[in-house]
Order: C-alpha cells, then structure tokens, then sequence
C-alpha cells in the first residue's frame, strides 16, 4: 500500500485520530489502574502510622490538614506527616508518631530523592539505636538541629542538608501537633480523659 | 529479512548504549545498583517493542510530515499506560524507578528505533528488533548499575559480597557512572572486534 499524502487533509485528519485513539486507550487503563493505586497508597500510609507508633493495631479517629502538615490522631499515639521542600536532592516527606505527651515514638521516610549511599541513609540513621538517634527526645524538650548547628542530634556523615531538612520536618510537624493541641486543648483533655477510664 | 540476524543486531553488533551510544539519560541515572539498571531496561524494553510494533502497523496511514509528532504520541501513550500499570501492581518499582519512568518518552532509542527500523520494516521483524535493542540495553543497564553496585557499596543485587566500608562511595554517584560506563564501553569494543 501507497504511504498517505502529506496534503493538511490528511495530516489534520490522521494526527487528530491516533490522538483520539491514544486519549481513549489512557482513559481506559487510568480506569482500570485508578482502584488499585489508591488502596496501594492508603494501605502505605497505614503501614507507615502503625510502624511509627509501634502499634500492630490501630484506628484513625480523625484527620486535620494544616498548611500542608497532616495529623492524624489514633487511639495509640498521632503520626504527623509533614514534607520540606530543600531537601538535598528535593522534596523530603517524613511521617513522625508522637505519645501524648509529645514525645517521638518513631518515624518513617515515606518520600525522598536523596542521594544513595549518602542522604539515603535517613530512613536508618534516626532510628532507635542508630547514630543519630531520635527516637524518645521531645521537639518541646530537646534542641532538635544537628550538632553543627548546636543542637543535640548527630547529622549523617557528609549529608548535613539531607539531615536540617529531615530535621525540619520533624520540628514542623510537632508545630503542628503543639498548634493544634493548644486550640482545642480543652476539648481534646476532656475527650482524653473518657478515652483512659474506656 | 532474517529475524536472527536482527536480533543479534540489537543485542550485539549495534548495541544502543555500547556501540550507538543512545539514551545515555537513563543509562547514567538509573544504575546506582544492578536491580534498578535491569528494572529499567526491562521497562524501556516493553515500551520498544509495543511502539515498534504499533508503528509499523500504522506506518502507512501517517503522512511523512507528520510522522514525528504521530510516533511521539504513541509513544508517550504508552510510557503513560507503563507508568499506570507499574503504580498499580508493581509499588515496589515505581518507589525507587517512579522518577524516570517518564523520561522514556524522550529516550532516544525508542524514537530512534521507530524511525530508522519499524518505519520501513514489517511488524514482525519491528517486534524482533524490539527485543533485541530491548535486551541488549537491559543487559548493559544491568551490567552498568552491577558494577557501580560492587564498586560502591560492596554488594549485587543487594547480596553482600564484601564489607560496605571498603566501597567507593563514588561509584553511586554520577561521577561514578561516567567513569564506569567508559571503561565497559572500551571493553566491550575490545572485546567485539
């Protein structure tokens, strides 16, 4: 068969259908793939509250966005998410459990570009244990920037960046816990306290 | 046209990232370790042979003045659906390759196939074109992020081989990849001629 004419019939003609045909095939596995993706996204975030708080088995009461920060308040704790822009290689999403006295219970990377090998290591090195420990310490209580900056936590070795902006995250994110709180500091006492005699 | 010889062509004799020197994007970023170089020759691969196949099915209804933007569209379409399909049943892959999944689209092999190969070849040998260019760029992805992988941290395919500590950091940064893809694009020539 003879190749179409390059008149702008045709090529008006033939662009228009293969992008016709290319838009319905998306729309087709975008309906398809649309379920999944987000029970995949839901069951990580859940994943994510559980291992932050140490608890295998947890409800979410409520959920509250702030200016970009989450909080989501459980039955065993809260876990704030709360994302910096300038991390080294870009954005640095951190999701930190707090008890309720505002301590750290935990915390888990959920989205980073860091560099392997270097700022990479966030998802380790501030676990319990580890070099740069922040598992117990308090945002209220503790100076929480790296060492160089005079605070009390040790920066991953050459990713001082990577380390202010995880560090960032967490203080944001108990700001936001600590705002929250001292707004409705009534309210959620009195809700507390039922919670503990239950 | 001999499927075999065609085949080889891809895998071998013009290799598209020792010997055509094509998608060097992918192939620098990718292979900080062994996993994510074949995961990502595997996923440009699917992309090559669907486009391949496409487009010389269609390769007579597209006017030639027309036909970049034409096998642009294709192509981008399907890079959309891979995206889609890997976000659903493959959350492992999209974690750590999510970033450059997109950039397939401007991956130079997969135009550059559809152009000098599937837009003068019969569907069959497209698709067989499509998995030799396809394997031959896995197998060097592979071999690439293996060895910066090694290098850099001691381990392949995350198998510990000797202590992290003796690594060169280097290796899993860009100017590792540089200097890693130089001396296999040399040995490998060596080793064809």
């Amino acid at each position: 068969m003879k190749k179409l004419e390059s008149t702008w019939y045709n090529m008006t003609v033939v662009l228009t259908l293969i992008s016709v045909a290319a838009g319905a095939a998306l729309a087709y596995v975008n309906d398809l793939t649309a379920g999944p993706i987000r029970i995949i996204k839901e069951q990580q975030l859940q994943d994510g509250i559980k291992a932050v708080l140490s608890a295998d088995d947890l409800t979410v009461k409520d959920t509250e966005e702030v200016d970009g920060v989450i909080v989501y308040r459980t039955d065993k704790g809260t876990a704030v998410q709360a994302t910096d822009p300038n991390g080294f290689g870009g954005k640095l999403t951190v999701l930190v459990g707090f008890d309720s006295k505002g301590t750290i219970q935990g915390y888990r990377v959920l989205e980073s570009a860091e560099t392997p090998g270097l700022g990479a290591k966030a998802g380790d090195w501030f676990q319990k244990g580890q070099k740069g420990d922040i598992i117990g310490m308090s945002p209220a209580k503790n100076n929480m920037t790296v060492s160089k900056d005079g605070g009390e936590v040790d920066a991953i070795t050459a990713s001082t960046i990577t380390s202010r902006a995880f560090l960032r995250c967490v203080n944001a994110a108990y700001a936001a816990l600590a705002a929250e709180d001292a707004q409705s500091g009534a309210t959620r006492q009195a809700e507390d306290n039922t919670y503990e005699e239950e | 046209m001999n499927q075999i010889k065609v085949f080889w062509n891809g895998l071998v004799k013009e290799n598209p990232t020792f010997v055509l020197l094509l998608g060097m994007c992918p192939t620098l970023g990718t292979t900080s370790s062994a996993l994510n170089g074949m995961s990502m020759g595997l996923a440009t691969m699917a992309v090559l042979i669907f486009s391949n196949l496409i487009i010389s099915l269609i390769k007579n209804f597209i006017p030639d003045m027309v036909r970049i933007p034409s096998y642009i569209v294709v192509i981008a379409s399907l890079v959309t659906i891979l995206q889609m399909v890997i976000k659903a049943y493959a959350p492992e892959i999209d974690q750590s390759l999510g970033l450059f999944i997109p950039l397939i689209v401007v991956n130079c092999i997969i135009l550059g196939r559809a152009e000098a190969f599937a837009a003068k070849n019969d569907p069959l040998s497209s698709v067989t074109d499509g998995v030799g260019m396809g394997l031959g760029f896995t197998m060097a992805l592979t071999l690439l992020g293996g060895v910066r992988e090694l290098l850099g941290t001691g381990r392949i395919f995350s198998l510990a081989v000797f202590p992290e500590d003796y690594g060169a950091l280097v290796f899993v940064l860009a100017p590792g990849a540089f200097i890693a893809l130089g001396y296999l694009i040399a040995i490998v020539n060596r080793l064809k001629n």
